[in-house]
């Protein structure tokens, strides 16, 4: 994976619920602490949160109810007013942008997908998708032709003409992807968009998320409550508490190098082989090729998971293939046995 | 009177309080209330040699604001200026305004289009004919829902026609027309405002209290006294009416919009403007629909009230049969008003469950008959009949010689039940109003006006501490010091009796029904038809079989005021958690303890607040009564109306509007509690 230039960046965001929150934040050098804050009535959404969404990736904020992932997601987007702080997107302070300007932005460079969906009730399916169009004041016919397209990609062909309320859950949060995807934004935020689904269907809808990312490369930031689709999607995961930020990292990170007890509640019921890659159990290449041959060939990045099946009939070792689609390793059957016991 | 009667007549009184007080907070409190009565009871038997103040108020400390108030009017009207335009330019300006579009509906409706004045005036274009009009409601019906719906409005409609109500129906159509709109726009305005801003909201929300508590005769006046004797007076006497109801349920509609809706709207980009009509209203509908339900209805129920300063058409007709004892005219004139508020009715709850649309028509169409079926067909139809009406006459306007009537056979029906049942209903009426009525009235008007008000205060105090109990004495003693106290316990033994009647009827049949499906359905039929009934037309029969007094007046008011009580006594029982239900029954309680045990228990505060409802609706009925001839504040306001005094109509609506919100946020204080301690909500 190249590296990628930060999109958004978060610096030092505060988030004080309360009156005489600026005033709070001033006299204490722009750090309160936790007791501070509760001290003077407050309370403290979101504490002091720094980290940087790189371009293309998808960024996970997870965390349980009350964590303050919803309110930081709401800064991001400046739908509610951060206390302090800066939020740089693609180089401008977004906190010190005009109403106005706020405007330009969102209509044309952010999408956001809601937990509840938010689909307006007197619009049809192609009506919704095209609302955020209709609201730039573009006209009918391309408008409609450009959601028409949207509504393809996410799958609800012929439904165009339905309302809201004529649809299921899973079919409800498509349009709400469709709408959000509609002016083809740079930043796309998803606030916990499949906590409203049965276990099913948010499955399947999380496949179909990953399958639009692969085609649209956005820059994303997700909100969920739930560790096990953080780990399934992310590329990196924030791990949020109390409003501050425990641990930011790859899934792998996490699961190896907890930084704290309260993720490591989070990773203990992981299934390693899930999460893990070749390339954690891998040792390097030998100089000579082992005698009975290599069986077969994993690449570097794949889960421990995904290729023990493969290797459970083979007694030999595999050869391990980096991005480059060279040999960078080797991989035996005993140490993914390893990984899978320890479960 | 004797010395037996002091126990329950202080009981009738008070003893409502300290009943519900011990099954509050048990019984140190019930102590003090005991003592607190025990007080104010001997305050009451022995006080008057030396405080005869406080039993009569003194007319030299009498406050003339009722004077002060018409010479204001009087000046507002006759002297008071602008710069360049003066108040009464102002008024006549408002009222030329909404003339335009009410003449313009009038004229497509009733008159057709004249030119000229007076009875010089020539029919240049008839009105709309009875046919096209009939088919026009079909189609409307058709097309907002079924045919069923179209079917009804065709029927509603035919009756109109068929028993010879077309022309005042019109008339009031037309006002309905322009008055409901308008009303609308308003509330809708002024709810958004209040959505936007809080201090608004706080400011307009006493203001909306006061609109809806007080009294229409009470507004009656000054709105006469500005825009005159016309339909326009009528019309704006009718918004003031009808509106209030909608701005709460704007500024409620708009709260309950989700905020993930509200976020939506920023996300995309919207401006102000958008966000309020493309994001807000619309999934704000559902319950706006509710709202313009409501101001049909009440607009509805104004009509005849409405023709006391104007308004022609059915009002017009059903208030003088009424006053000429024409029963047979008045009830077919009533019956007319209410099928034309069942036909709006429908129309509009229709319409409310239509706001989420129908499939969008495909675009790109552009023949206009296929584009707009219904109403092609409907100005084809008005164009036909209205050129061979010019020919066929029947056609334009139906033929008299073609009207049924029923006035004849009300007017026959009420002779024969005078004729053969007079004896039992004069003695019913004669024994309940010596042994029940008139006792009460006098109890009351013997009680000191300065113990009620320390008595109201206490009650304030203890439920709902200061702000309460300032509350209780201030509004009650304006009552005492513009004089009108003696009036005021009038229309609250009025009021109190029919309460009691209501409730004494209506709870048990909230009871009985709450516990069986089938009968529920029926009653909620019952009462859903009941309260779209314009509030005069429970006079009618009333009147018929006991002729004016105090006694009509209580009966038709209970009739009014019983739906509240059946319905949130049924309401609040079957909303009983049903674990609750279980968990009695596996205790071992039989039905009527589950019934008194759990469910009443639990249903109490919901039942509270029916009985609440009750007193208002029974004090915007009771003015209207005051037709028939009660001497409480209604019928001061009334008096005020027919000399176009506006300071006394004012002061008796606001007393009236201070009994009730008195009563109001008591009751309302008593429920909260007992719900906090139940831990409802």
């Amino acid at each position: 994976m190249a590296e990628r230039g930060p999109k958004l960046v978060c610096n030092s965001v505060w988030k004080l619920f309360g009156g005489g929150a600026e005033k709070l934040l001033r006299d204490s050098g722009g750090a309160p602490s936790a007791e501070a804050v509760a001290g003077a009535g407050l309370i403290g959404a979101v504490r002091d949160v720094s980290f940087e969404v790189r371009e293309g990736e998808i960024f996970v904020i997870m965390g349980l109810s009350g964590s303050g992932k919803s309110t930081l997601v709401r800064c991001m987007s400046r739908l509610i007013e951060p206390t302090a702080g800066e939020i740089i997107f693609d180089g401008q302070d977004l906190l010190k942008a005009s109403a106005p300007e706020m405007v330009e932005i969102r209509r044309h460079k952010m999408g956001m997908v809601f937990q509840h969906f938010a689909l307006l009730p007197h619009l049809t399916v192609l009506g919704n998708v095209a609302f955020p169009l209709e609201v730039q004041g573009i006209d009918r016919s391309t408008r409609e032709a450009r959601a028409l397209e949207i509504i393809e990609l996410v799958g609800l062909e012929g439904r165009e003409s339905y309302y809201p309320r004529e649809l299921s859950g899973g079919q409800q949060q498509r349009v709400g992807i469709a709408r959000s995807l509609a002016v083809e934004p740079e930043l796309w935020f998803l606030d916990e968009p499949f906590s409203a689904l049965d276990p099913l269907i948010r499955r399947e809808m999380q496949d179909e998320f990953l399958r639009l990312q692969n085609v649209l490369h956005k820059t994303i930031v997700f909100i969920t409550h739930d560790f096990d689709e953080a780990i399934r999607l992310a590329d990196r995961i924030a791990i949020m508490k109390d409003g501050g930020i425990d641990q930011i990292g790859t899934p792998e990170d996490l699961v190896v190098r907890p930084a704290t007890d309260y993720v490591a509640e989070f990773t203990k019921e992981v299934s390693r082989a899930k999460v893990l890659s070749v390339a954690s159990v891998m040792t390097p290449l030998r100089k000579t090729t082992p005698s009975g041959g290599y069986g077969g060939e994993v690449p570097v990045s794949a889960k421990i998971g995904e290729v023990a099946s493969l290797m459970s009939d083979n007694a030999k070792p595999f050869s391990v293939i980096g991005s480059d689609g060279k040999p960078i390793g080797q991989v035996t059957k005993d140490a993914v046995i390893d990984v899978l016991i320890q479960g | 009177m004797a010395e037996t009667s002091i126990t329950p007549q202080v009981d009738g009184h008070g003893s409502a309080p300290p009943t519900a007080q011990s099954w509050l907070t048990g019984h140190p409190k019930r102590v003090v209330w005991m003592a607190v009565i025990a007080a104010f009871g001997l305050f009451w038997w022995f006080g008057k040699p030396w405080a005869a103040w406080a039993f009569k108020y003194p007319s030299a400390w009498k406050w003339t604001i009722n004077e002060q108030i018409t010479a204001a009017m009087e000046w507002l009207m006759n002297d008071a200026t602008f710069g360049l335009f003066t108040f009464r330019e102002l008024t006549r300006a408002i009222s030329a305004v909404i003339e335009v579009p009410y003449d313009i509906v009038l004229s497509l409706l009733s008159t057709g289009f004249l030119q000229g004045q007076g009875s010089q005036a020539v029919q240049i274009v008839p009105p709309l004919s009875w046919i096209a009009v009939l088919v026009t409601v079909v189609a409307v019906g058709r097309y907002v829902r079924d045919w069923k719906l179209g079917a009804l409005l065709g029927l509603c409609f035919l009756y109109l026609v068929v028993f010879g109500q077309w022309e005042s129906a019109m008339v009031t159509l037309s006002s309905i027309a322009i008055a409901v709109p308008l009303g609308i726009v308003a509330a809708l305005l002024i709810g958004l405002l209040g959505y936007r801003w809080t201090w608004f909201e706080r400011a307009i929300t006493p203001v909306l209290d006061l609109m809806q508590t007080t009294p229409v005769f009470a507004y009656l006046v000054p709105v006469l006294v500005m825009f005159g004797f016309n339909a326009v007076s009528a019309m704006i006497a009718t918004m003031i009416y009808a509106t209030p109801p909608m701005v709460r349920v704007t500024i409620l509609a708009l709260r309950q919009v989700p905020a993930e809706t509200v976020d939506l709207g920023t996300m995309v980009g919207c401006t102000r403007r958008q966000m309020t009509w493309k994001v807000m209203i619309p999934s704000a509908m559902p319950t706006l629909m509710v709202g313009v339900n409501q101001v049909i209805m009440l607009s509805l129920n104004m009509v005849i009230i409405a023709s006391m300063i104007g308004a022609g058409g059915l009002g017009f007709d059903v208030l003088a049969s009424l006053r000429s004892l024409d029963i047979g005219g008045g009830i077919e004139s009533g019956v007319a008003i209410v099928v034309l508020a069942i036909a709006l009715d429908r129309l509009s709850q229709a319409m409310a469950e239509r706001t989420h649309g129908n499939r969008v028509k495909p675009a790109g169409d552009e023949n206009l008959v296929r584009k707009h079926p219904y109403t092609v067909f409907c100005v084809a139809v008005a164009l036909v009949t209205g050129a061979l009406g010019f020919t066929w006459g029947e056609i334009q306007n139906y033929p008299e010689a073609w009207t049924i009537t029923s006035g004849a056979m009300w007017s026959d029906l009420v002779r024969y039940i005078n004729v053969n049942f007079f004896d039992e209903l004069e003695a019913f009426k004669t024994v309940l109003l010596l042994n029940v009525l008139i006792p009460f009235k006098r109890f009351l008007l013997s009680l000191p006006w300065f113990g009620v008000v320390l008595l109201l205060g206490v009650a304030g105090y203890t439920l709902g501490r200061w702000k309460l109990a300032v509350l209780c004495i201030v509004l009650s003693l304006f009552i005492a010091t513009v004089g009108k106290w003696d009036k005021a316990m009038i229309t609250i033994y009025l009021c109190g009796i029919s309460v009691l009647a209501a409730c004494a009827i209506g709870i048990p049949i909230g009871i009985l029904s709450a516990q069986r499906e089938r009968l529920w359905r029926v009653v909620q039929a019952v009462i859903d038809t009941l309260q779209t009934l314009p509030s005069f037309v429970y006079l009618m029969p009333v009147i018929m079989l006991f002729r004016v007094g105090d006694f009509s007046a209580i009966i038709a008011v209970i009739v009014y005021a019983l739906a509240p009580a059946i319905r949130y006594t049924a309401h609040g029982i079957r909303q009983v958690d049903p674990q609750l239900v279980e968990a009695g029954i596996v205790s071992g309680c039989t039905p009527f303890q589950l019934l008194t045990k759990v469910k009443l228990k639990l249903a109490f505060p919901e039942i509270m607040l029916g009985l609440n409802q009750t007193i208002m609706l029974a004090l915007s009925m009771l003015v209207i009564t005051s037709l028939v001839g009660t001497r409480d504040l209604g019928q001061e306001a009334l008096i005020a109306l027919t000399r176009a005094r506006t300071g006394d109509g004012i002061v008796a609506g606001l007393c009236v509007a201070f009994i009730a919100i008195i009563a109001d946020r008591l009751i309302r204080a008593g429920a909260d509690r007992m719900r906090s301690r139940l831990g409802l909500h």
